[in-house]
């Protein structure tokens, strides 16, 4: 019962194994491997593991504090950037073997020619809510599960 | 008046159901049908009290349950399933609570689904109020729930079901800590009085006995800005004595059949650290002696982790550090327990080197927040100019 979080990239991962950019594949490719998302989005929410999903534009716009009483400065967009992130789904599952598992079937989606496209995707736990202690965690202050 | 009815509702679901499962409803729709039932008595109930509660939840039941039967050929079937069934004899209820514990903590479920099942089915809560609890979407927790049910449906559960499974069920949800509008800490605390007053079993005494002293100490072991408190800094006037003394007494009487169990021995650590009127007065020998009987009980690396913790204070930071040196330093908090070592030796500045890996290593944020002012309390003690002598932490 920990929740994880898979990243997909635009840019940024490595390379792909099946390394052929999405414009440059059928129409029927793209097709199949957006049921393939669907379809593993849907299955997971049977199974009880499923938290939540949303893809990204990749525009956007880099902005910081430029001090008190100034509007925010904004960079254009971050399109030199190096790492983009094109969506997250996010999973509740019982161990770290079935995140990665997840994750495994995530990757392997159809792409061009109907092979697996094998992206990488960046798993990440999400901090736990507060948890109970024991007292040898509350003497060195942390949480024990 | 609406939280009392609430309560007494989620006391009756257990033995509502098995009545309805004696009656030979099959359990997935038996459990629909009560909590159909509970969510009818939630509405009329503050209007329209009924004189007695039980026989009104089984009477709404009952009938849910039967509309439920789609079509005449699966009610016909039922009904001669049910003319076959013994009329429900007076069984005591809380063989109907201990069979429902089996059932929904049966091993062929996994821990958040027997989580969940528990949750609903013994404890009666609503599957909004469990989804909230675990923050997961109600549709995912009402699928992890059907999907439960499914698995059961078939269970005839002829042959005692495993304690043990039913009690780790118990403690995962007890540790879930709480959000949303239920306490899953109290909750747990309920059901395991519950199976307690179902079952005679020492290590059942010992979870409950585990549970009742370290949420007694909960008031203190947070600040209100939702800090850690480290015990040594713990306002010991907010333990709630009354529920110490409860564990207390519920321990000793579970240590007297002389069946030690994991949660016994671990009930008994906790016991002398609530026991202890400041830290300098725990009794660092007997815990870890007690450390040592939980470690021959279970294979769990963890409990050796906090027996170093122990060694340390009980024979100082050195023998504490040769303890540790010899686990696996890839241990989750391994570098925690290392940092407090080396402090306690006078390491001050491995020991924030340690505390910055710790919080980069944390599995919640609180406890990442705490390390990292550990961390930065060493750190700006080193070179004073860089901060705030007055600085975060207060605990130097």
């Amino acid at each position: 019962m920990a929740k994880y979080l898979l990243l997909k990239h635009y840019r940024g991962a490595p390379a792909s194994v099946n390394d052929v950019p999405m414009d440059q594949w059928t129409e029927d490719e793209i097709s199949a491997h957006m049921q393939h998302m669907d379809a593993f989005a849907t299955r997971l929410e049977s199974t009880g593991e499923f938290v939540d999903s949303q893809a990204l534009s990749p525009e956007g716009t880099w902005v910081r504090y430029d001090g008190e009483g100034r509007p925010p400065v904004t960079d254009g967009p971050f399109a030199e950037t190096k790492d983009l992130i094109a969506g997250w789904m996010i999973i509740d599952v019982d161990t770290y073997e079935r995140a990665l598992e997840l994750a495994g079937e995530l990757s392997g989606g159809p792409g061009a020619g109907g092979k697996p496209v094998g992206e990488w995707l960046e798993l990440r736990p999400l901090f736990v809510p507060p948890t109970t202690m024991t007292e040898v965690g509350e003497i060195v202050g942390q949480e024990q599960r | 008046m609406h939280a009392l009815d609430e309560d007494l509702l989620r006391r009756l679901t257990p033995a509502v159901l098995r009545v309805l499962v004696r009656r030979g409803a099959d359990f997935a729709a038996a459990e629909d049908a009560v909590q159909d039932a509970l969510i009818e008595a939630i509405r009329d109930w503050p209007d329209a009290p009924p004189r007695d509660a039980k026989g009104w939840l089984i009477t709404v039941a009952w009938r849910k349950f039967l509309d439920g039967a789609r079509s005449e050929t699966a009610r016909r079937h039922r009904e001669d399933r049910i003319d076959a069934e013994p009329s429900p004899g007076p069984i005591a209820e809380r063989d109907d609570t201990l069979w429902l514990f089996f059932l929904c903590a049966h091993p062929s479920l996994t821990p958040s689904s027997a989580v969940a099942l528990t949750l609903r089915a013994v404890g009666g809560l609503t599957t909004r109020q469990i989804a909230e609890a675990y923050l997961v979407p109600e549709a995912t927790m009402v699928q992890r729930i059907s999907r439960a049910k499914r698995t059961v449906a078939g269970v005839r559960l002829d042959e005692p079901g495993s304690l043990g499974t039913v009690a780790r069920t118990l403690y995962l949800i007890f540790n879930e800590g709480y959000s949303g509008e239920v306490d899953l800490v109290a909750e747990a605390i309920r059901l395991a009085r519950l199976l307690a007053g179902a079952v005679d079993d020492p290590e059942v005494s010992g979870l409950l006995a585990l549970m009742l002293l370290h949420h007694a100490r909960r008031a203190s072991r947070t600040a209100a800005d939702g800090r850690l408190v480290p015990l040594a800094e713990q306002d010991r006037s907010l333990w709630d004595t009354s529920l110490i003394a409860e564990g207390v007494a519920i321990l000793q009487a579970a240590l007297v059949r002389d069946r030690l169990g994991e949660f016994q021995a671990q009930a008994a650590i906790a016991a002398l650290h609530a026991d202890a009127r400041s830290t300098a007065e725990t009794d660092w020998v007997q815990i870890l002696q007690w450390y040592d009987e939980l470690a021959a009980l279970t294979e769990n690396p963890v409990v050796l982790l906090n027996r170093a913790v122990a060694v340390g204070e009980a024979d100082g930071p050195r023998a504490g550090l040769a303890a540790l040196f010899e686990l696996d330093d890839s241990l989750p908090r391994y570098a925690a327990v290392a940092a407090h070592l080396h402090e306690a030796d006078g390491d001050r500045a491995t020991a924030a080197q340690l505390y910055a890996e710790a919080a980069r290593k944390a599995s919640s944020l609180a406890e990442r927040d705490h390390l990292t002012r550990q961390a930065a309390r060493l750190n700006s003690e080193a070179s004073p100019g860089r901060a705030s002598p007055s600085g975060a932490n207060g605990s130097g």
